[in-house]
């Protein structure tokens, strides 16, 4: 008897206490209420999620505020996304999407151990940052890759790696999503986010080093010497000089690889093309550009049209 | 009981080998490198160019701003050149090349060995000479003398403090300097005492340097405003903060200047060179270099004009050791290791340590055993693993809140560290980047 009637009363007192609170609860939560822009949660779920920080916000949520908060896209763009999901945010949010080319990172220096031989051993942590703080490095070079690997760490794509032959990091295209994580990682500036060209071809300058000629070539057999001779054969204008130093824009550049002929010192890099009609001098640059495969002439002819008209266009 | 700081610090072996050697002159070279910044602060400007003429003492590049020093030629001769030239670091820098004729003075300097005592006691003429002359910190911070004299704005200095206590292993050439030019040290301690207006200056010593301690005791046994205080042997004591805590049990504050706590600490390298400037006209071209090692034939301590290349020193002390796995400028716990021996000796250059390759590496780096040894030794009371791990993550602003800013980068973590962790590295990258976030933090 006296149980159930312990029972009842437990019963009881707790649903009270239950109701009372719950009423308590409600008028609280009607007080502090955030307003919360419900597009937010759909643009969030239409970004990828990596959480990568490529679009220069605090993640994908944060762009998302961002990007609801704006009155038009034209800064905000999902490097991981591309173009594809930024259509789909504008559409959500009733905006025009402004599409941009597709990036890829690129490490401009080529200095491997057999070009850039070594004059003294650094034997501290293993990180480019604190080698980059202490000294200028351990080769005549104190522009080039460092080869500890920040940049590898720095990456969450999984998209870049050293190469232990060559002691200098490689990027997977197909993986790299341009988020710019590696360039910054880089204490040397070395890495640059170049505009994608089609089967992922590129002309790069694989250099930084900014000594006069002379000295940068005695450091490294691959170094830019600033001789301009590129800058000369270019007929798109695409080719600046500076700092002893030649850049090719990739925004310009038509990747007619005359450049890639005349440079003395082999330090412009062509990536991903068919070999060339002619046989020239020029050794290959990279052991990854003699694996490149191999296509028939007649097709390449007829790409290499292709990519020069839709650039122009 | 011997005085010393109470927090942290370690023993590591004192290996003064050079220790017994007298100063030797060191013959001039064929040429010298004499970059524009040797000091911290601004660059110096450059005041001559190439093919003048130029004599030893004579003013090449002057002070860039207030906390700058001038510059002056070492040498007599011609400039070859202005241009970059890799320094212990291996980044170019700018400086002046000029080709040895000859060694001829600037007039106005007294080169003779005299000593001269009397002094005018005008603080302002006193600290208008160091300034004149260049001189700044010999210990191998070298920040501008002349800016230590002049205390900022509603601070007073009561206590001079003159560091001799090199505590640094290996490294003898304050301990040389004592002995050979006590007496010049100290009028330079009485002139910087008239510089600063102080009644009272200590002389600390560590106590492994017993006839450095016997010689300036006697030298200073009829002046009771300046003392010597044997300290216990223990490194860091050379740190400024330690030695004021040392001596009179003062503690600087996190970020605040000695000069917060009335006290001014300079080495007894400073204080020679601050005799030579006023009581000489002589300007900072020449410094005491020890050239030491295990393997080096004649450790020994040259009086070495700025701008020689350390090569020449070497080949005075018998040649570089066939073993040679470490090139060091300055000491082994602080010291920097050289790229190159083609960089210059420079106002900051206490030492050339050539360690055999057998030391020279490094050990293997294995897990933290969370010992708790980098605290014990920490002399700034920091947690030395901590800050290593958070700069390593790069969380930047932990590391800043754990005042990775006081670290003064001493190295007794990484010495005691029995898993070989590369505590200083890491610390020293922190130091790097939390130091750059709050110069952008200020200017905003």
């Amino acid at each position: 008897m006296t149980m159930s009637v312990t029972i009842v009363y437990t019963v009881i007192t707790l649903s009270a206490i239950g109701t009372f609170s719950a009423v308590i609860l409600y008028f609280v939560a009607q007080k502090f209420k955030v307003y919360e822009d419900p597009r937010i949660d759909d643009v969030e779920k239409a970004l990828p999620g990596a959480n990568c920080g490529g679009c220069g916000h605090a993640g994908c949520r944060a762009f998302a505020e961002a990007c609801v908060k704006a009155t038009n896209l034209s800064d905000l763009f999902c490097p991981v996304g591309g173009n594809d999901t930024m259509s789909g945010v504008a559409d959500i949010l009733g905006l025009q999407a402004v599409q941009k080319a597709p990036r890829v990172a690129v490490v401009r220096c080529n200095g491997t151990c057999e070009f850039r031989p070594k004059i003294n051993f650094f034997d501290g942590v293993s990180s480019c940052a604190a080698e980059a703080g202490l000294y200028s490095g351990d080769t005549g070079c104190q522009y080039g890759c460092l080869g500890h690997g920040d940049c590898v760490v720095a990456c969450d794509f999984d998209a870049i790696h050293m190469n232990p032959l060559t002691g200098l990091p490689e990027v997977v295209d197909d993986q790299c999503v341009a988020c710019g994580a590696c360039v910054v990682a880089c204490p040397k500036n070395l890495i640059e986010l170049r505009r994608k060209a089609p089967k992922d071809r590129k002309i790069y300058v694989a250099c930084r080093n900014e000594d006069k000629g002379a000295v940068a070539k005695k450091s490294c057999e691959v170094a830019c010497i600033g001789c301009s001779k590129c800058f000369k054969v270019c007929p798109y204008e695409a080719i600046t000089m500076g700092n002893n130093l030649a850049f090719i824009d990739s925004d310009k550049c038509r990747l007619c690889r005359k450049c890639v002929e005349v440079c003395p010192t082999n330090s412009i890099i062509e990536l991903n093309f068919p070999p060339r009609k002619v046989k020239t001098d020029l050794p290959p640059v990279t052991a990854r550009e003699a694996e490149a495969p191999v296509l028939p002439e007649r097709e390449a002819t007829s790409e290499a049209d292709q990519t020069k008209n839709t650039e122009i266009s | 009981m011997l005085k010393t700081f109470k927090l942290g610090g370690v023993h590591p072996a004192e290996n003064k080998l050079s220790a017994g050697k007298a100063i030797q002159i060191l013959a001039l070279p064929k040429s010298v490198f004499i970059p524009i910044t040797q000091h911290l602060g601004a660059p110096a400007q450059i005041l001559v160019n190439k093919g003048d003429k130029v004599k030893a003492g004579q003013k090449i590049a002057q002070a860039g701003g207030f906390v700058s020093a001038n510059i002056h030629s070492s040498v007599s001769g011609t400039v070859k050149k202005i241009d970059l030239s890799p320094d212990a670091s291996g980044y170019p820098k700018q400086g002046i090349f000029i080709d040895v004729e000859g060694d001829e003075w600037d007039e106005s300097i007294d080169t003779g060995n005299d000593l001269i005592e009397a002094f005018d006691p005008d603080s302002k003429a006193i600290i208008d000479k160091i300034n004149a002359a260049g001189v700044v910190g010999m210990g191998g911070a070298t920040f501008p003398t002349h800016v230590k004299l002049v205390p900022p704005q509603g601070m007073k200095a009561d206590t001079l403090i003159i560091n001799g206590v090199e505590c640094e292993p290996y490294l003898t050439s304050d301990h040389r300097l004592m002995l050979e030019k006590g007496r010049e040290i100290i009028v330079g301690i009485r002139l910087l005492m008239c510089a600063l207006k102080v009644e009272k200056a200590y002389i600390g010593i560590e106590n492994n340097k017993p006839d450095a301690i016997e010689h300036l005791r006697r030298l200073t046994s009829s002046d009771a405003s300046i003392q010597v205080i044997p300290l216990k042997v223990k490194y860091p004591q050379g740190g400024e903060k330690q030695l004021i805590k040392a001596i009179t049990g003062r503690e600087v504050p996190s970020g605040a200047l000695p000069v917060a706590v009335g006290a001014v600490v300079s080495n007894v390298g400073t204080a020679f060179a601050v005799y030579e400037a006023v009581q000489k006209n002589k300007p900072l071209v020449q410094r005491v270099v020890s050239v030491t090692g295990k393997s080096v034939k004649n450790p020994s301590n040259f009086l070495v004009r700025i701008g020689t290349p350390v090569q020449n020193l070497i080949e005075a002390a018998g040649g570089l050791p066939e073993d040679t796995g470490k090139v060091i400028s300055g000491g082994p716990m602080m010291g920097k290791a050289i790229a190159s021996m083609d960089i210059p000796v420079t106002k900051g250059t206490s030492g050339v340590l050539f360690i055999p390759e057998r030391e020279a590496k490094r050990k293997q780096i294995q897990t933290c055993i969370r010992c708790g040894r980098c605290l014990e030794v920490c002399p700034m009371g920091l947690e030395p693993y901590y800050l290593m791990t958070v700069s390593e993550k790069q969380v930047w602003d932990k590391a800043e809140e754990q005042h990775i800013m006081d670290c003064m980068e001493c190295g007794s973590c990484a010495f005691t560290c029995p898993a070989n962790r590369p505590l200083l590295d890491y610390i020293r990258l922190g130091k790097g980047k939390v130091g750059k976030i709050i110069r952008e933090r200020k200017k905003q």
